[in-house]
């Protein structure tokens, strides 16, 4: 396919295109994804998650720079979350990232939260593979939160950080199960703010409490994101547990489970869509809702008989 | 299953000061439905074009307030277009006065929306020209 060779080549309009048809679900985006496939697996995918104004965008500005100074080419995909009553979104990242955009080592790309959040995280590892096979070396993923959505978001990266700040009181406690978990480096930001020391303190101490049996103890690094300060000790820590999972095992037993993990996750959605597909189109599906609500047949009954229908042979 | 959205480009070329206006604009927007993203102040025609490519936008909505439009708005049509997005909605909007309405139009600005133009007429103006 021309888009896909365009891409390889080194096309950005392909690139963003491709970016547009997995976002937008189109019918190619299957064709390009396959095609590209064999071209993945290279780049390094560091995951940014953390608050809203924790100064992930900041960050992921000055990291960048920090790579491409080390000769890195570099790709960006920030998320922001989408409006839930207008469908839209304003996606503001791009404005801490100016000093990037005219750099041809780098490409950024804004997406919404849109719809479903199980959809948002394989359009954004669709979209992380395609940078991959366009040659980027490092991948940036900015996530807001620290939800489950934003979970399931960083399973698509080798590394992930977490953004905190100083005076989030002790909203600290309440992030803290999901936060110590999916954080394999932590960065303080805001460190000219009160608090960073008792923060990096408490924080310390939950690592500490959650990590004896765990062979990585996570660092924590205090930054000024917009003043840069902290920036090479934070790629210090990020390219060390690189090594780290790399020498280990542990990055080949991510990616092994992240593989599996699409795999299903894509069979699923297919088989859904088959047999979503085949009774809407022969109407047959307001003829169930109809004996469902009449309480002559039930929903569970009649995903039997589908499954029989049109899978087993 | 798709889930296209209209992606709008919301941009301030030049050396205003301020963006009020861009965001009462970037708001309404995303109010009917658009993803819009926003570059901040004082941008480069050059800037404007590379994230309009990287962002694949439907559309690119720039203001100016300080009068350098003739020269600025022409020039990131230019460069949008030399990048092969040529179905790429170009408007522009801020002060400007009645009588460089027609060169701009000439230089392949869609529509101009003058101060006090109701974010819903731009909202229709795009919705109806799109591609
Ligand atoms: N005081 C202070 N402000 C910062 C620092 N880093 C970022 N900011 C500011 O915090 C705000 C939010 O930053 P942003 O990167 O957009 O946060 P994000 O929402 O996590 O992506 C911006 O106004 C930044 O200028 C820092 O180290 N110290
Ligand atoms: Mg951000």
């Amino acid at each position: 396919m021309d888009i896909v060779k365009d891409l390889l080549n080194g096309s950005r309009l392909a690139l963003s295109r491709t970016i547009t048809a997995i976002e937008n679900e189109y019918d190619e985006a299957v064709d390009i994804m396959k095609e590209l496939y064999p071209h993945t697996g290279h780049a390094f995918v560091l995951g940014i998650t953390g608050p809203p104004g924790a100064g992930k965008s900041t960050m992921t500005d000055k990291l960048a720079r920090a790579y491409r100074n080390m000769g890195k080419t570099v790709g960006i995909i920030a998320v922001d979350p989408t409006s839930p009553f207008s469908g839209g979104a304003i996606l503001g990242d791009r404005i801490r990232m100016n000093s990037l955009t005219l750099d041809e080592g780098v490409f950024i790309r804004s997406m919404g939260t849109r719809g479903s959040l199980g959809g948002l995280s394989h359009k954004t590892a669709d979209a992380v593979k395609a940078l991959d096979a366009f040659g980027k070396d490092v991948i940036f993923v900015e996530t807001v939160g620290v939800g489950q959505s934003e979970v399931d978001i960083v399973k698509a990266a080798d590394t992930t950080m977490v953004v905190l700040i100083p005076g989030m009181g002790d909203d600290i406690q309440a992030i803290k199960a999901g936060i110590l978990e999916i954080g394999d480096v932590f960065a303080i930001n805001k460190a000219d703010h009160d608090g960073a020391d008792k923060l990096q303190m408490e924080l310390n101490m939950m690592l500490d409490l959650d990590g004896e049996m765990k062979e990585w103890r996570p660092p924590i690094q205090k930054v000024i994101a917009s003043q840069g300060e902290g920036i090479n000790e934070l790629v210090a820590q990020l390219d060390k547990h690189y090594s780290y999972i790399k020498e280990n095992g542990v990055l080949e037993q991510r990616r092994h489970e992240r593989t599996r993990t699409e795999l299903m996750e894509l069979l699923n959605a297919s088989i859904g869509r088959y047999i979503t597909n085949s009774i809407v189109k022969t109407g047959r599906l307001d003829n169930y809702l109809e004996d469902i609500k009449s309480r002559a047949n039930d929903p569970y009954t009649i995903v039997r008989s589908l499954l029989d229908e049109l899978l087993v042979k | 299953m798709m889930e296209k959205r209209i992606r709008v480009l919301v941009a301030k070329p030049g050396l205003d000061g301020h963006d009020r206006g861009a965001k009462v604009v970037a708001r309404a927007l995303r109010d009917a439905g658009f993803e819009v993203i926003y570059t901040g102040l004082r941008q480069t025609p050059e800037q404007i074009a590379e994230a309009a490519l990287q962002e694949d936008v439907n559309v690119v909505a720039m203001s100016i307030l300080s009068g350098a439009h003739p020269h600025l708005f022409p020039k990131v049509v230019e460069l949008v277009r030399a990048n092969g997005m040529n179905d790429t909605l170009i408007v522009g909007g801020g002060v400007i006065p009645e009588g460089d309405i027609p060169a701009l139009k000439e230089a392949g600005i869609a529509e101009v929306f003058t101060p006090g133009t109701p974010t819903g007429n731009i909202v229709e103006f795009i919705k109806a020209n799109v591609k």
